[in-house]
C-alpha cells in the first residue's frame, strides 16, 4: 500500500489541472466540489499509505519512492522522490484531513464570488505544494513545495486584487518569505558541500559526522528559512497582513498548514540540529520564546477578530520553535497537530461570524452573538478552551508538554512560556467575551459615528440660525417700508384736511339767506330767459360749493382711514421685527446650547464602550446611515455546509489530546509513533509523576487567571480597558511601521541613488567618451559623411589592413 | 519525410550539411526577400515565416539526431576557405551550443508570428532572416575568423531593426549599440590575430584559424595568453553585457521593436556568454582561471546592481531590460565557477533566460500595442480586464524570479550551488539576488495588473487574442517542461561540459575543478521509465531511540537494497512464469 504514496500529491495536482482547463465551465459550486473531492481523494490515499506504514514493524517505517530524476549534474543528484515515514505521514494526514474540511467550508463561504473556480484552483495547487514539501525525499523537493506554498499564499492573499491593500499584503508575504528562502537555499548549498547529497536519507546518516560548525551553520540557515515561512521574529510581519485573504485561506494556509512548514523542516533535520553547537538550538528556543511572548502582547490589543487570531498564530508558532530548540521535537509535532485543529477551527468559526455579520470584522461591534450564531459560538468556545490550555481540551496536553520541557531545560524560557500562556488565555477570553457575550453592539454607533452625528446636529442648528438671521433682515426691511407708507398717509391726510377746510370756508361763506335770495332771484327772473339763465347758474354754483365741501369731508375721512391702516401696518411690522429678533437670538442661543451639549456629550475617547450603550438619544436623527443599516441587519447563522466542518474540527480540538497522553508509556501514542523519525535526537522528559502534575496545575491556574481577569474586565467592566489596550501594542510595538518607513525612506533612497548613478555616472561616462571622440574628430569632420555605414566600413577596412599586415609579416 | 529522415541511423548523408543548411537557409531566404519586387506585407511575412520555420525544423532535427552521450563536436563540416591564411568554413555543434542553436531556430519563427511590423515589411523580415543566419553562424563556427565575421555580421541587421523599426530614441540606441559592440570586436580581432600569428610562429605549423587546433596546440606564454584573453574577454563583456559595460542594453532593448527585443534577449545576449565558454575557457584555460575572481565579482555585482536599478525603473520594458543584466550576472557567475554544476547551470540559464525574458518582452509588446505606453504609472488594474494575459504574465514572471518547478530555478540553483562549491561567499551574496528579483518583479506586477483600473483605456483593455495566447502557450510549455524535467537537456549538455573541464584541467597544471565528491550512501534502484518506477525501492530499517542510529541506517539501507533487488528478481521470475 505504501507504493500508492504518489497518489497523495497526484490528486490535488489533477484537481489543479482540471480547474485550469475547465474551472470556468464547471463554475459555482461544481468547481468547488471537484476540488474538495480531489483533496478528499488525497486524504483517502494518505490513510491507505498510513495503514500500510502501520503494518510494518516500527523500525522499518522508512520508505522511499523515486519517480524520476529531477536534476542531476556531476556529483549532484536529486530525484522527484517521496519519503514516507511516521513524521511525513503525520503531517500528510492532518494536512489533507483539515484541507478537505476547509475546501468544503469554502464552497459555501466563497459562494457568489466571480472568481469562484480560480479560488479552488489556487487552493488545490496549494495542497499539492504542501504535500510536496512534507513528502519530498530531499531538501530541494521540500524547497519546491516551500516556494510553491509561498506562491499560492501570494495568489490567495491578493485574491481580491482590486483593493490596493490586498495586493500589497500579498507582495509583502512573498518578498518577506524570500528573505527566509535565501537561508534555505544557502543551507542547501552547504549541506551538499558538506554531505555530498541533499537527500534526507543521506543527510540523516551523515549528520552525526558533520563538524559542529557546519552543522550549526546549516541548522541556523534553515532556521532563517523557517523564520520566514513560520513567521518568527524578525520576519513575522507578513502574517498579520496576510489576513487580507479570504478566511478559509487564513485557516488553511496561515494557521494550520503552511506556517508549520518551518517546524516540519527543523524536526526533519533534527539530527543536524543535534550535531551543532549547543548555542544553536538555544538560539532557536530563545527566538521562539520571545516571538511567543511578543506576539501574545500584541494580540491583547487587537480589535479585528482575524488579527487576534493571526498574532495568536505567530505566538503559538513561537511556542513550537521554543520546543524544538529545547529538543522537544515530539511535543512540537504534537502541538502542531492540535494547533492545526483548534486554530483552523477558530479561523473558520471567525469566518462564520464575519459571514453572519455582513463582513464586519471589528469585535467591538459584536457581542452576545451566542444567541444568534449558536453553533458557531459553541465551536468557537471549544477552540478557545483548547487554545487557552484548559483541560481536557487538546491544547492543554500539547502545550503542557512543551512547558514541561521548558521547565526541565531552561527555567527562564519556562517563565516566558508561562507568561505567554497567561496572555493567551487572556486575549482569547477577551475575544470570546467581546464576540459572543455581553451586550449586542452591532447597532451601536461608534465614537467616530457619534462625533459625526454631533457635527451633523451642530450643522443643522446653524442652518436654522442662518434662516432666522435672514428673517430678521426681511422683517426690518418690511418695517422700513411700512414707516415710509405711514409718512405718505400722514401727508395725504393733512393735504385733504387743508383742502376740506378751504371748501368748507367757501361753502360757509354762502349763507342760506344768499341761497334763498338766489332762489327768489330765479323766481323773479321768471320769463326773462337771460336773467333766469344767469340766476340758475349762480344757484348751481352755490349748490356746488356746498357739495364740494361735503366731498372734501369724505376725502378727509378716506385719508384718515389710510392713515389708520398705515399705523396698523407699522405696528405689525414692528411686532414681527421684534419677533424675528428674538427668534434669531434664540437660534444663536440654541447653537451655543447644542455646541455645549456636544462638548459635554461627545465621546471622550476612541475607546468603544462595551458594556453600556453609548448615549445617542440627542443625536438619534443625525446618525450616519451605516448605523441604521446595521440596526436593520439581522445576523444569521451560517449554512450547514460551513457548520459541518466546524463541528468536525471542534471534535478534534476537544479530543486530539488523546494522541499523546502523558499517563503511561503506551499512552504516548504520538511519541512512540514518531520515534523512528527522530533518530534518537530528541530530548526525553525526565520530569514525571508528581512533578508533571504540579507543573500542569501551575499552568492551568495561570490560564484560569487569564480567563478570570478577562471576565472581570470584559464582562463585568472592572478596571480600565484602556490600560490594557495600549496603542503601542495595537501597533505591534511599531516594528512593522519601522520596517515600512525604512523601506519607504532610506531603503528607497538608496535604490533611487543607484539608479541615478547608473544613469549619470556609468552611462554618462559612455556618452562622455563618445562626446570626447566627436570633439576631437572635429578636424576630420569634413572627410566624414556622418553615415554609420561608412564608419563601419572604415573600421572593417582598418581591421582587414591590420590583419593583412600581420599576416604578411608572419608569412615572410 | 522529415520523420523518415530522422528515423535513419546516425548521421546519414542528408545530415552531412545540416549545419551549413542552418546558416544558408535563412541567408537564402533573406536574399529572396531582398530581391523580391514590391512584396506585399503578407507575402513577405509568409515567406519569412516559412524560411524561419524550416530553419527551426532543421534545428529540431539536429536536436533529435544529436548523440547525447558524446561530448565532442558533432555534425562537423570542414572546408578550406582561404587557404593561405588557414581560414576554413568549419562548423560543429556540441552540448554547449546545441540548445542555443535550437533556441535560435525556434525563436525566430515564433517572433515572426507574434509581431507584425508597422511599416516596411519586406526589409524587416529580410533583416530578421539575416540575423537568424548570422546567429546560427556564431554558435556553429569552429573557425576563429568565421566566428568573427558572424559575430560582426549580427550587428548589422540588429542596427537596422532598432534604427528603423524601433521606438522613440531609436537612432541614439542603435548607434550606441553598434559602436559599443564594434569597439569590443575590434579589440578582439587584434587579439585573434596575435593568437594565430604567434601560434604559427611557435609551432612552425601552417597558419590556421581552426579553433580546435588553436586550443590544443597553443604555444603562447602565460603572459601573452592572458593579454590575448583580455582582448577576447572585453569584447564578450560588452556583448554579454557585464557591469559596468551594460548601458547600451537598456537603450537597445527599450527602443527595439518587440521582435527585436525578443531576439536580443533570447539569442544575442547569449553571444557573449557563449563566447566565454567557447573562446575564453576553451582557448585560454589558464588565463580564464587567472581572471575568474574578477568575473565572479562582476557577476555578483551585476546580479545585485541590475536588480536594484530594475526596481526603480518607470518604464516596464526598461525594467525587464535591467532584469537581464541581473540574469546575465548569474550566467557569468556560473561560467567562472569553473565546475560542472556552475557551467551546466550557466548554459541552462542561457536558454531559460531566452524563454522567460523573451516571453516578457512579448507581453510588454502586447501591452504597448494596446495602450501605446510602457510607463508603469499609466498602467493599472489590467488583471481585471485581461485575466488571461495576467495569468501568462504571472507564470513568466515566476519563471524569471526562479520559482522551483519552472525553468529559471534549475539553472539558477545549479549556478549558485556550483559557485558555492567553488567560492562559497560569492554564492551567499549572489543568492540575495533572488530576494531582489521577487521585489522588482512583484512590485511591477502589482502596479501594472493589480488594483482597480484608473482610466477608461485600462478598463477596456483587451485580453489576449488567439494568436497571442498560442504563442505564449508555447513559451509557457517550455518554461514548465524545463522546470519539471530538465534531464534530457542536462544529459546533452553535461558531456560537453565534462569535456571542457577536462580540457581546462589538462591545460592548466595545478587546476582541478572544484567539485563535491558524491556522498550518497543510499543507492535507490529502479529507474524512471522502467517498470520499477513508482514502486517500493527501499525499505529502511531503523533502530529507534539510539543516537547511533546513523550507522544502523546505513547498514539497513544496504540490506534493504539487497532485499529490494531480491524482490525484483523474484518478481521477474514470477513474470517469466
Amino acid at each position: 500500500m505504501l507504493e500508492l504514496v504518489w497518489l497523495i500529491p497526484a490528486f490535488p495536482l489533477v484537481g489543479f489541472l482540471l480547474l485550469v482547463a475547465f474551472g470556468r465551465r464547471l463554475g459555482d459550486p461544481l468547481a468547488g466540489y471537484v476540488a474538495t473531492l480531489m483533496v478528499a481523494g488525497s486524504f483517502a490515499a494518505a490513510v491507505t499509505v498510513f495503514v500500510g506504514l502501520v503494518a510494518l514493524p516500527p523500525e522499518q517505517r522508512f520508505f522511499l519512492q523515486q519517480l524520476f530524476t529531477w536534476i542531476s549534474v556531476g556529483s549532484f543528484h536529486v530525484d522527484a522522490g517521496f519519503l514516507v515515514d511516521p513524521l511525513s505521514m503525520t503531517m500528510v494526514l492532518f494536512i489533507t484531513g483539515i484541507a478537505t474540511l476547509i475546501h468544503l467550508y469554502a464552497v459555501a463561504y466563497m459562494k457568489g464570488d466571480d472568481k469562484f473556480s480560480k479560488f479552488f484552483l489556487y487552493l488545490n495547487l496549494f495542497v499539492f505544494s504542501m504535500l510536496m514539501l512534507v513528502l519530498g525525499d530531499n531538501l530541494l523537493l521540500t524547497f519546491l513545495g516551500w516556494e510553491g506554498v509561498g506562491t499560492c499564499s501570494y495568489f490567495l492573499i491578493s485574491f481580491w486584487f482590486t483593493e490596493e491593500a490586498n495586493a500589497s499584503a500579498g507582495k509583502k508575504a512573498f518578498v518577506t518569505n524570500r528573505v527566509g528562502d535565501w537561508g534555505f537555499m544557502v543551507a542547501t548549498f552547504l549541506t551538499f558541500f558538506a554531505v555530498g547529497s541533499i537527500r534526507y536519507a543521506d543527510i540523516l546518516v551523515k549528520a552525526p559526522t558533520l563538524a559542529a560548525v557546519t552543522a550549526t551553520a546549516i541548522a541556523l540557515l534553515l532556521f532563517v528559512g523557517a523564520c520566514g515561512k513560520s513567521a518568527q521574529l524578525p520576519l513575522y510581519v507578513w502574517l498579520p497582513d496576510a489576513m487580507a485573504g479570504p478566511t478559509p485561506v487564513s485557516a488553511l494556509i496561515h494557521a494550520a498548514t503552511m506556517v508549520t512548514a518551518g517546524v516540519y523542516l527543523m524536526v526533519r533535520m533534527s539530527p543536524v540540529l543535534e550535531a551543532s553547537y549547543a548555542w544553536a538550538p538555544q538560539t532557536i528556543a530563545w527566538v521562539g520564546g520571545l516571538t511567543a511572548l511578543f506576539a501574545a502582547t500584541v494580540a491583547v490589543a487587537q480589535n479585528d477578530i482575524k488579527k487576534v487570531l493571526a498574532y495568536s498564530t505567530v505566538s503559538q508558532l513561537g511556542y513550537l520553535f521554543m520546543a524544538i530548540g529545547l529538543g522537544g521535537y515530539v511535543p512540537a509535532i504534537f502541538h502542531t497537530v492540535t494547533h492545526a485543529f483548534f486554530k483552523a477551527l477558530l479561523f473558520l468559526a471567525a469566518g462564520s461570524v464575519i459571514h453572519g455579520m455582513h463582513h464586519e470584522q471589528d469585535m467591538r461591534r459584536f457581542g452576545k452573538l451566542y444567541k444568534l450564531l449558536p453553533v458557531t459560538a459553541v465551536t468557537f468556545i471549544i477552540g478557545w478552551l483548547a487554545l487557552a490550555g484548559v483541560p481536557p481540551f487538546a491544547g492543554f496536553w500539547s502545550k503542557d508538554e512543551i512547558l514541561a520541557y521548558a521547565w526541565q531545560e531552561n527555567k527562564a524560557l519556562w517563565a516566558i512560556g508561562l507568561v505567554t500562556a497567561l496572555l493567551t488565555a487572556f486575549y482569547m477570553s477577551r475575544q470570546v467575551f467581546m464576540t459572543f457575550f455581553g451586550r449586542y453592539r452591532f447597532g451601536d454607533p461608534s465614537p467616530e459615528e457619534l462625533n459625526v452625528a454631533w457635527d451633523a446636529k451642530i450643522a443643522a442648528q446653524s442652518v436654522a440660525a442662518d434662516i432666522a438671521t435672514q428673517a430678521v433682515v426681511a422683517a426690518h426691511e418690511a418695517l422700513a417700508t411700512a414707516l415710509a407708507k405711514l409718512g405718505d398717509a400722514e401727508a395725504a391726510v393733512s393735504a385733504a384736511r387743508a383742502a376740506g377746510s378751504d371748501a368748507r370756508a367757501k361753502a360757509d361763506a354762502v349763507s342760506p339767506a344768499d341761497l334763498e335770495a338766489a332762489r327768489a332771484v330765479v323766481e323773479a327772473a321768471g320769463e326773462d330767459k337771460n336773467a333766469r339763465k344767469a340766476a340758475d347758474k349762480a344757484l348751481k354754483d352755490l349748490e356746488k360749493l356746498a357739495k364740494d365741501a361735503d366731498k372734501a369731508q369724505t376725502a378727509i375721512g378716506k385719508a384718515e382711514d389710510v392713515l389708520t391702516a398705515a399705523r396698523q401696518a407699522v405696528s405689525d411690522a414692528e411686532r414681527s421685527a421684534a419677533a424675528a429678533d428674538s427668534d434669531s437670538a434664540a437660534a444663536r442661543d440654541a447653537i451655543a446650547e447644542v455646541t455645549r451639549r456636544a462638548d459635554a456629550n461627545r465621546p471622550r475617547s476612541t475607546i468603544v464602550p462595551l458594556l453600556s450603550a453609548p448615549d445617542d438619544s440627542e443625536v438619534a436623527d443625525f446618525l450616519p446611515h451605516a448605523v441604521e443599516h446595521r440596526r436593520r441587519y439581522h445576523p444569521h447563522e451560517s449554512p450547514g455546509l460551513m457548520l459541518a466542518p466546524l463541528v468536525v474540527l471542534a471534535i478534534g480540538a476537544l479530543g486530539a489530546g488523546v494522541l499523546n497522553l502523558p499517563f503511561t508509556r503506551s499512552a504516548h501514542v504520538l511519541e512512540n509513533w514518531l520515534e523512528p523519525s527522530m533518530f534518537g535526537s530528541e530530548t526525553h522528559l525526565a520530569v514525571s509523576g508528581p512533578g508533571l502534575v504540579a507543573l500542569a496545575v501551575v499552568a492551568v491556574a495561570t490560564g484560569l487567571v487569564g480567563i478570570v481577569v478577562a471576565a472581570a474586565v470584559y464582562l463585568k467592566g472592572k478596571g480600565d480597558r484602556a490600560k490594557i489596550e495600549q496603542p503601542i501594542l495595537e501597533k505591534g510595538w511599531g516594528v512593522d511601521g519601522a520596517y515600512a518607513s525604512f523601506m519607504g525612506g532610506p531603503g528607497r533612497k538608496a535604490f533611487e541613488l543607484t539608479a541615478r548613478f547608473d544613469q549619470l555616472v556609468i552611462d554618462g561616462a559612455v556618452n562622455g567618451v563618445a562626446a570626447l571622440v566627436r570633439q576631437s574628430s572635429l578636424q576630420l569632420r569634413k572627410t566624414q559623411s556622418g553615415y554609420l555605414r561608412s564608419y563601419a566600413l572604415g573600421i572593417s577596412i582598418g581591421a582587414v589592413v591590420l590583419l593583412g599586415l600581420l599576416l604578411s609579416k608572419a608569412a615572410f | 519525410m522529415l520523420a523518415a529522415l530522422l528515423a535513419s541511423e546516425a548521421v546519414s548523408p542528408p545530415f552531412h550539411y545540416l549545419l551549413t543548411a542552418l546558416i544558408m537557409v535563412p541567408a537564402a531566404g533573406a536574399l529572396v526577400l531582398f530581391l523580391m519586387r514590391n512584396g506585399r506585407p503578407d507575402t513577405c511575412r509568409q515567406v519569412a515565416f516559412l524560411v524561419a520555420a524550416v530553419t527551426g525544423l532543421l534545428s529540431v532535427a539536429l536536436l533529435v539526431k544529436f548523440q547525447q552521450a558524446d561530448g565532442d563536436f558533432q555534425f562537423v563540416e570542414s572546408w578550406t576557405w582561404i587557404k593561405d591564411y588557414g581560414i576554413g568554413w568549419k562548423l560543429g555543434v556540441d552540448g554547449i551550443s546545441l540548445f542555443l542553436v535550437v533556441l535560435t531556430g525556434v525563436l525566430f519563427p515564433v517572433a515572426i508570428i507574434a509581431v507584425v511590423p508597422e511599416h516596411d515589411a519586406k526589409p524587416y523580415y529580410a533583416w530578421l532572416l539575416v540575423l537568424q543566419a548570422a546567429s546560427m553562424g556564431v554558435f556553429l563556427a569552429l573557425d576563429l575568423f568565421m566566428f568573427f565575421v558572424f559575430f560582426e555580421l549580427v550587428l548589422v541587421p540588429m542596427y537596422f531593426l532598432i534604427g528603423k523599426w524601433g521606438h522613440g530614441n531609436r537612432t541614439y540606441a542603435a548607434l550606441k549599440f553598434f559602436l559599443y559592440t564594434m569597439f569590443g570586436s575590434a579589440v578582439m580581432l587584434v587579439g585573434m590575430v596575435i593568437l594565430v600569428v604567434l601560434t604559427h610562429r611557435a609551432t612552425g605549423a601552417d597558419i590556421t584559424f581552426d579553433l580546435r587546433t588553436l586550443a590544443n596546440e597553443q604555444a603562447l606564454s602565460t603572459q601573452t595568453a592572458r593579454a590575448v584573453f583580455c582582448a577576447f574577454a572585453l569584447a564578450f563583456a560588452i556583448k554579454v553585457p557585464i557591469f559596468p559595460l551594460h548601458t547600451w542594453l537598456p537603450d537597445a532593448h527599450t527602443e527595439a521593436p518587440t521582435a527585436g527585443s525578443v531576439i536580443l534577449a533570447g539569442v544575442m545576449l547569449k553571444l557573449g556568454t557563449y563566447g566565454y565558454l567557447r573562446f575564453g575557457l576553451y582557448l585560454f584555460p589558464e588565463a580564464a582561471r587567472w581572471a575568474a575572481p574578477l568575473f565572479l565579482v562582476l557577476g555578483v555585482v551585476g546580479i545585485i546592481y541590475g536588480a536594484v536599478v530594475a526596481t526603480m525603473q518607470k518604464d516596464l520594458k526598461r525594467l525587464v531590460a535591467y532584469s537581464s543584466v541581473a540574469h546575465l550576472g548569474f550566467i557569468v557567475l556560473g561560467i567562472f565557477a569553473l565546475n560542472r554544476q556552475g557551467i551546466t547551470g550557466g548554459i541552462l540559464q542561457m536558454v531559460n533566460h531566452g524563454l522567460s525574458t523573451g516571453a516578457l518582452f512579448l507581453l510588454v509588446g502586447m501591452i504597448y500595442e494596446r495602450r501605446h505606453t510602457r510607463m508603469i504609472a499609466d498602467l493599472n488594474g489590467l488583471q481585471k480586464a485581461a485575466p488571461i494575459m495576467a495569468a501568462a504574465f504571472t507564470v513568466v514572471m515566476l519563471s524569471s524570479i526562479g520559482l522551483p518547478g519552472l525553468n529559471g530555478f534549475v539553472g539558477e540553483f545549479l549556478i549558485l550551488n556550483g559557485t558555492f562549491t567553488a567560492h562559497r561567499w560569492y554564492a551567499v551574496v549572489a543568492a540575495t539576488g533572488v530576494i531582489l528579483a521577487a521585489l522588482y518583479m512583484l512590485w511591477a506586477y502589482q502596479r501594472t495588473f493589480h488594483g482597480s483600473p484608473k482610466s477608461v483605456e485600462n478598463e477596456r483593455f483587451k485580453d489576449l487574442n488567439f494568436r497571442e495566447g498560442g504563442v505564449l502557450l508555447l513559451f509557457i510549455a517550455g518554461i514548465v517542461f524545463l522546470g519539471v524535467y530538465p534531464k534530457p537537456m542536462i544529459d546533452r549538455i553535461e558531456p560537453a561540459v565534462d569535456r571542457l573541464i577536462a580540457h581546462i584541467e589538462d591545460k592548466s597544471e595545478t587546476f582541478t575543478a572544484p567539485e563535491v565528491s558524491p556522498g550518497s550512501e543510499v543507492e535507490v534502484t529502479g529507474e524512471a521509465g522502467s517498470k520499477d518506477a513508482g514502486k517500493v525501492v527501499a525499505v529502511v530499517v531503523i533502530s529507534p531511540g539510539k543516537k547511533a542510529g546513523a550507522e544502523e541506517l546505513t547498514a539497513a539501507l544496504h540490506v534493504a537494497e539487497a532485499d529490494a533487488e531480491g524482490h525484483r528478481a523474484e518478481a521477474q521470475t514470477e513474470e517469466h512464469k
